[in-house]
């Protein structure tokens, strides 16, 4: 599996209420949250946003509220991919669980800038920045999230398992 | 290598003499929660599920609390699905309209949380519960829904942050400040995945509604739970609200702290986080400047117990609103509405020129009921102050404790009580 886009870069902290602000969680349709994606950090978001793109961030990306809305819009705003330094632990789980992939990689969250074209391949971790011709190594699921990650979710996960 | 007491919890959750940080566990829940946000989206999960029925209809809890009242058309719709799944279900803990409150005050009120519980819930301030001694985490409405169809979580088991708790807080020092402190001092992400573990002689002074204050924003620093030792305080509180029978779990000696802090109640002051961080915090003697407030909210999930209407009670009486300023007191259930105006506290708001509402998350969480324009700066006793959380992105939030939130409403400014000659 594998992942290409240009790149979105935000910095420290980007908390679900940014990704996507509590006045619109009077819908959980993916869609239409979509188009609020990320509104209150960058209102141009949603307007240069290509399928394949992906998120790029420093540390604690996804902190605040348990709202799986805020992957799930980052998902259905077209977004392959999240890197970050770190992310808060719900974010964390909710991403997983909804099959939105993401990879923690401080070095990469530090050598790669907005607009760079960035590819992951899943199965190695590696992180691949094509504009400025540097790699980086993600870490690894551990093999328990893989399984999730490969049914394609937890719904399916458990599904499968029953 | 002993156990941490959140350790000894989920490994008596998974089956297991053992665990160890880092380690992958599948736990038995005895709660899975979920509110009128979150329950609509684990609900649309779970029909897609092969499992069907839930696991317990007893050990669900369903809280219509952020936008209910119904604020829209499309809130009462997500109520409306929320309210059809558990009459379908049975679910015996469905909270509505007459019967709600802000769920992590509700849920302890109504004796559905007991020490040494595992609890889930599609709420991230779920982590309230450690306060008596349970094990209660945020997660997302896909775990919400696995939890209600299985009754089982995956957990990586959590390293651990100790606070050795000692002194006895001043005058107008409450749990609030305490937490406000410790974000401040390890920051927003200081316990990233994982357990703040509280301890110490000081803990006998702090309130049972302190401790809740503090355990509900441990996520503000990054935490999977905050948690305290059971104690006489506790177990009273448990034999008042709760027939549950509750289990005691206490650390090993030789439990393993990733980092370990002392934390001396008696040399906190009031301490405000500014915008737009918790851990943004300065104490109130640091505040040198006027920093003027458009709206004092006293309430939510962090601080709209019957302790916090006191607190703000004792400061209001008497005394009015100052002009300009939108004070708004939201008592978090009905059961502590009802205390309040029992005990005349709605009496002293009212008079002060506060409005009092119905128990709902409402401005926390920009939702409704008090929102923002821009410009505008409220003082809030709520867990989170970021960018447009309540209202407007260009609009402040400073977070507090009760009594500096009614202070500020009685001064028009960010102000200790004692400007009231306190």
């Amino acid at each position: 599996m594998q992942a290409k886009g240009r790149v979105f870069k935000y910095g420290d902290n980007v908390d679900t209420d940014v990704i996507i602000p509590a006045r619109y969680l009077n819908s959980s349709d993916p869609a239409e949250l979509a188009t609020h994606c990320m509104e209150d950090i960058d209102k141009e978001f949603v307007h240069k946003v290509n399928k394949g793109d992906i998120i790029v961030a420093d540390k604690n990306f996804g902190c605040g509220s348990s709202r799986e809305h805020a992957p799930i819009a980052i998902k259905a705003a077209g977004v392959s991919c999240v890197i970050a330094e770190t992310f808060a632990r719900i974010f964390y789980r909710n991403a997983i669980n909804i099959g939105l992939p993401i990879i923690e990689c401080p070095e990469a969250s530090k050598g790669i800038e907005d607009g760079d074209e960035v590819e992951v391949d899943f199965d190695t971790g590696m992180i691949y920045n094509r504009t400025k011709g540097t790699e980086f190594k993600g870490q690894a699921f551990p093999e328990f999230m893989q399984k999730i990650i490969q049914a394609g979710g937890l719904v399916n996960y458990i599904n499968s398992k029953n | 290598m002993g156990m941490t007491m959140t350790q000894k919890i989920l490994a008596a959750h998974a089956g297991l003499d053992h665990v160890e940080a880092g380690q992958l566990i599948e736990a038995d829940l005895d709660l899975v929660l979920g509110n009128d946000i979150t329950s609509p989206v684990a609900i649309h999960e779970m029909d897609k599920m092969t499992v069907k029925s839930v696991f317990d209809k007893d050990k669900i809890a369903l809280v219509m609390d952020h936008f209910i009242p119904n604020k829209d058309i499309k809130s009462a719709e997500h109520c409306k699905c929320v309210r059809e799944f558990a009459c379908r279900h049975d679910i015996t803990n469905y909270f509505d309209v007459g019967e709600m409150g802000i769920e992590h005050a509700l849920l302890p009120e109504k004796g559905l949380t007991v020490a040494g519980d595992v609890i889930i819930g599609a709420d991230s301030h779920t982590c309230t519960y450690g306060a008596l001694g349970a094990f209660s985490t945020g997660v997302g409405s896909t775990d919400m829904a696995a939890g209600m169809a299985t009754g089982k979580a995956w957990f990586k088991v959590p390293g651990a942050i100790k606070f050795n708790i000692v002194g006895k807080p001043k005058k107008w020092v409450s749990g609030k400040d305490v937490i406000l402190h410790i974000i401040g001092m390890i920051g927003v992400d200081g316990a990233l995945y994982k357990s703040m573990e509280f301890v110490g002689e000081g803990i006998k002074n702090l309130t049972m509604d302190d401790r809740f204050t503090i355990a509900n924003m441990a996520i503000e620093a990054g935490g999977k739970n905050g948690i305290f030792p059971v104690d006489e305080l506790t177990e009273a509180y448990m034999k008042e609200h709760s027939k549950r029978p509750y289990k005691v779990y206490e650390a090993d000696e030789d439990a393993v702290y990733d980092a370990e802090y002392t934390i001396d109640l008696s040399t906190l002051e009031p301490t405000v986080a500014f915008p737009h961080l918790p851990e943004n915090t300065r104490t109130i003697s640091e505040i040198k400047e006027d920093i003027a407030v458009d709206q004092s909210v006293i309430g939510s999930c962090t601080n709209g117990r019957i302790d916090d209407l006191r607190i703000a009670a004792e400061v209001m009486k008497g005394r009015k609103v100052h002009k300009g300023v939108r004070c708004i007191v939201i008592p978090a259930t009905q059961a502590v509405y009802l205390q309040a105006m029992e005990e005349g506290l709605l009496k002293i708001f009212i008079e002060a020129g506060a409005v009092v509402s119905t128990p709902t998350c409402g401005p926390c969480l920009g939702g409704y009921m008090g929102i923002l324009a821009a410009g505008e700066r409220c003082i809030s006793t709520t867990n989170r102050n970021f960018v447009g959380r309540m209202g407007h992105v260009d609009s402040e939030v400073y977070l507090a404790s009760p009594a500096v939130a009614a202070a500020s409403a009685v001064t028009g400014k960010i102000s200790a009580p004692e400007e009231l000659g306190l």
